[in-house]
């Protein structure tokens, strides 16, 4: 098998992967291995051809091509090795990464530091146990965008989308445009699953209807999809008797994404069963040293931009980490308290400056995010389970947390 | 002008087909699907009984018994992994501890070796069984097989002996003179001396066309769960309840691949197409596997199917020809453990063909099946480079929840798939996690190239299942 060593070994060239390489390469590491599946390098960002990135991190209004170019561009001229068509089957428990590929068969990866930024996968149709029959037409909305925008071909014509995460919204859009007919959004929930920044620009514009507190209850169809039966869902999330049925050749699921983490799995690394990532710290350096993870693989991130942003953040720490300048000694843990789902990273370290992203369980309206010793107090109008509270700490609030045993975030009703 | 037609391309067609391949005759299987194993085959469990279910004086129990034993060395010549993890029947109150006791007595009068597991032995052999059960029996000679795989390996090694497969063909109609029969197989005609009848659920309607059908087929089916492979510790055997009189029960099965799969439910439906999952199936079977493994979780499961198990009315196998048509042989009635029989069905056959006047003269070579599946993601890490090294396809995977190379896509069209899912049921590309999310337009690539075929003429399984509509 072949060998080779590096320093920083970054697993996905998507939004996450990409920025930690160019960072590291900032910080003056020398020997950086970039490695991608794909033929090209930019991930998903290369099927999303909508615009809407780049909003936050470089107040400019992008597609994912355009997007990912800046990156890639900047990755080009850099020094950066990168290796694509190449998949890593495993890390060793001596954390050696073996990559394979046509061109060179085995490479055994011996690296200073680990970047995992592998993204996610979307839930299928199977996770959410829809019954029914298993006929074709039945896509996650992703790959539904594959088929459009890379590979050419219309998945179908009369549509269904069952979910509203961003993804299918956007699919939602892109189909209509496309010439076929959406005939409905569902949403278990009572509140959308994605952006509204979506709801507007891709239902809304479009008369798209969307079906809140409704969920699809069966499949028809034995070859093709035929058509779904649609229940209105009670406040105990169980189906009720109101149902209707809408013909169709094609339905879209966009039900959630799923940390992709099994070579994380392999190092190992615990996982949180709550996000499907490893716990992290702020320096999104996982439990075992030398260890980083970012983007998606570490946690769902609503905006490509924060992907990039937990990239630069990893790509630097495990620069450091590899000149010996890396310091993590004092942690604090933060806790998701009160209609918190999760908040990461999960220990803060840092003293110069932190973000934290916490999801709230249920949309609740004129709120206080706040936490232990006072040290965040936002008040909010509204908040959504689709859109994470960024919590930004300075130096000075970091000071102060420093002295606490744990950081409890809350998010609780203005009375 | 055939000796034998055979119809049905399951596990017993291709069994059948396989073992009479091994003779001078001219034979020929006749398939509805598009691809064989895609009816009841494709939604088998996979497992080989030890036999301590059925009756030994029944067929099913008797073959059952003999094909446990066949299977040994039939997987070594498929090159097929089979793998005896044992079955263990547990006892869910006090009231099965009688049921129990007698199976296992009637096990040993017959030769299965069988035992009784109690208290802290049972919990070592399988750590996530209820604390409230105590009590089991271990057959240790049951084992599990993937019955997609072995299917095609009968297949395609019938094939390497001759046997010809009719596809994509629907048997609509049999005629006979008295001397020979002649089936009308879609717009085709085939001539045949002898007639084989394993049509599955439709084989009570294959034997109306030659007035054989002294019995009926009542569709059974079962919807079966599978849990994320990443949970593979959560069970070591395939674990049973104490059988009711009219069920095995519902089960935990080690697969071969080392997951876990639950189920089967048994309805009795009309339809004999219904293989619709539903939420009562899968309540049935979270609620009861509970019992036995607490620990199992809805959201754990990645893939769920149903079957149509073929029920006589007689509750047994039906095997042999009939007595207003004795040169039509039905080999009917074939559920649970029909793949375990499967062996022993074939013997059966050709001794029943060779019992009504035809001479079984074996061919002077055999071809020995030669076409394994390699499995990348099965090899060492020395093996995978040679792989790679032989066939850069190796290092191209495509299918990255099953890692799956380009390579093994290649040979599984090259060895006869047509579809999606007859790239699935072969390579597993598509059975992980993502259920084919990162996989489907690698395989349609490749199957459009390879068959020369545009993608959006592609489908699933044959007939309309188109996977896209049309080109932008």
């Amino acid at each position: 098998m072949k060998k080779i060593s590096t320093d920083i070994i970054i697993i996905g060239a998507g939004p996450g992967g990409m920025a930690a390489a160019l960072k590291a390469g900032e910080a003056g590491v020398k020997k950086i291995l970039l490695v991608d599946r794909l033929p090209e390098p930019g991930g998903i960002l290369q099927q999303c051809i909508h615009n809407g990135f780049g909003l936050h991190k470089f107040k400019k209004d992008l597609t994912g091509p355009e997007y990912a170019d800046t990156y890639i561009k900047k990755i080009k001229n850099s020094n950066i090795e990168v290796l694509l068509q190449t998949m890593a089957i495993e890390i060793t428990k001596d954390n050696k990464v073996i990559l394979a590929n046509g061109s060179d068969g085995l490479i055994e990866v011996s690296s200073k530091a680990i970047v995992l930024a592998m993204g996610c996968r979307e839930r299928t149709r199977q996770q959410v146990s829809i019954p029914g029959t298993r006929p074709s037409g039945i896509f996650t909305a992703g790959v539904a965008q594959r088929f459009v925008n890379i590979e050419g071909f219309m998945p179908g014509k009369e549509v269904v989308v069952v979910g509203s995460g961003d993804i299918g919204m956007i699919m939602a859009r892109r189909m209509t445009l496309e010439g076929a007919r959406v005939h409905a959004v569902t949403e278990l929930l009572p509140y959308p699953g994605g952006l509204t920044r979506n709801i507007v620009q891709c239902l809304n514009d479009f008369n798209i209807p969307l079906h809140l507190n409704h969920n699809v209850i069966k499949i028809y169809g034995k070859d093709r999809v035929t058509g779904v039966k649609i229940a209105k869902i009670n406040n105990k999330g169980e189906p009720t008797d109101e149902t209707f049925e809408i013909s169709c050749d094609t339905l879209l699921f966009s039900v959630g994404l799923i940390p992709e983490n099994e070579l994380s799995r392999m190092v190992p690394l615990e996982i949180n069963p709550i996000t499907g990532g490893p716990f992290i710290d702020d320096t999104y350096q996982t439990k075992r040293p030398g260890v980083f993870i970012c983007g998606n693989a570490a946690f769902v991130n609503d905006l490509a931009d924060y992907v990039s942003c937990e990239g630069e953040i990893a790509g630097e720490a495990a620069a450091n980490y590899v000149n010996g300048s890396l310091n993590t000694v004092t942690k604090v843990s933060v806790v998701a308290g009160e209609n918190i789902r999760f908040v990461a990273p999960n220990f803060i370290t840092r003293t110069d400056h932190v973000t934290l992203y916490a999801r709230v369980t249920q949309q609740m309206r004129d709120v206080t995010v706040s936490s232990s010793g006072g040290i965040i107090n936002i008040k909010k109008q509204i908040i959504k389970p689709s859109e994470m509270i960024e919590m930004e700490l300075d130096s000075e609030k970091l000071k102060k947390i420093k002295e606490l045993k744990e950081l409890v975030i809350d998010v609780r009703p203005n009375k | 002008m055939y000796n034998v037609a055979i119809i049905g391309g399951g596990i017993v067609g291709n069994a059948i087909a396989r073992e009479l391949s091994r003779y001078e005759l001219s034979v020929v299987l006749i398939e509805k699907e598009i691809e064989v194993s895609f009816g009841t085959s494709k939604a088998n469990s996979g497992i080989i009984h030890s036999g301590i279910h059925d009756d030994p004086k029944t067929l099913k129990g008797k073959l059952c018994l003999q094909g446990n034993a066949l299977w040994e060395e039939l997987s070594k010549e498929l090159k097929i992994p089979f793998n005896r993890v044992g079955e263990i029947l547990v006892a869910r109150s006090e009231d099965d501890l009688p049921v129990l006791k007698k199976m296992l007595d009637n096990a040993k009068a017959i030769g299965i070796p069988s035992e009784m597991v109690e208290g802290k032995r049972l919990h070592e052999l399988e750590p996530n069984l209820s604390g409230k059960i105590n009590t089991g029996v271990l057959a240790p000679t049951a084992g599990v097989i993937p019955p997609y795989e072995m299917t095609y390996a009968l297949y395609e090694n019938a094939m390497q002996n001759g046997v010809k497969y009719l596809l994509g063909s629907k048997v609509i109609n049999i005629a006979t003179d008295g001397k020979s029969f002649v089936i009308t197989a879609g717009d085709k005609e085939i001539k045949a001396d002898y007639v084989i009848n394993t049509a599955g659920v439709y084989a009570d309607e294959v034997a109306k066309f030659a007035g054989a059908d002294n019995f009926r087929i009542l569709p059974r089916k079962g919807e079966e769960y599978i849990l994320d492979k990443r949970l593979d510790n959560i069970n070591n055997h395939v674990i049973f309840p104490t059988p009711s009189p009219i069920s095995k029960g519902v089960l935990i099965i080690k697969t071969i691949e080392g997951s876990t799969m639950i189920g089967p439910t048994a309805d009795d439906i009309k339809d004999k197409e219904d293989t619709t999952t539903t939420e009562e199936g899968l309540k049935k079977i979270l609620d009861f596997v509970r019992t036995m493994i607490p620990g199992i979780q809805k959201k754990d499961i990645i893939a769920s199917f149903a079957g149509i198990r073929p029920v006589s009315n007689t509750n047994d196998f039906i095997i042999g020809g009939s007595k207003t048509a004795p040169c039509f042989i039905n080999a009917a009635g074939i559920q649970s453990p029909g793949l375990t029989a499967a062996p022993a069905i074939a013997l059966m056959v050709a001794d029943l063909l060779k019992k009504s006047g035809i001479r079984l003269e074996k061919k002077r070579k055999f071809n020995k099946y030669d076409k394994p599946h390699r499995r990348f993601t099965l090899a060492s890490n020395k093996d995978k480079e040679l792989l790679i090294k032989l066939n850069k396809a190796y290092g191209n995977i495509v299918c990255r929840c099953e890692t799956v190379t380009e390579a093994e896509v290649v040979a599984a069209i090259r060895n006869g798939a047509k579809t999606v899912d007859g790239i699935k049921f072969r390579t597993r590309a598509g059975m992980g996690r993502c259920q084919a999310g990162f996989c489907l337009h690698h395989v349609m690539k490749i199957l459009s190239r390879e068959l020369g075929i545009p993608e959006e003429k592609l489908t699933k399984r044959g007939g309309g299942s188109l996977i896209v509509k049309e080109k932008r």
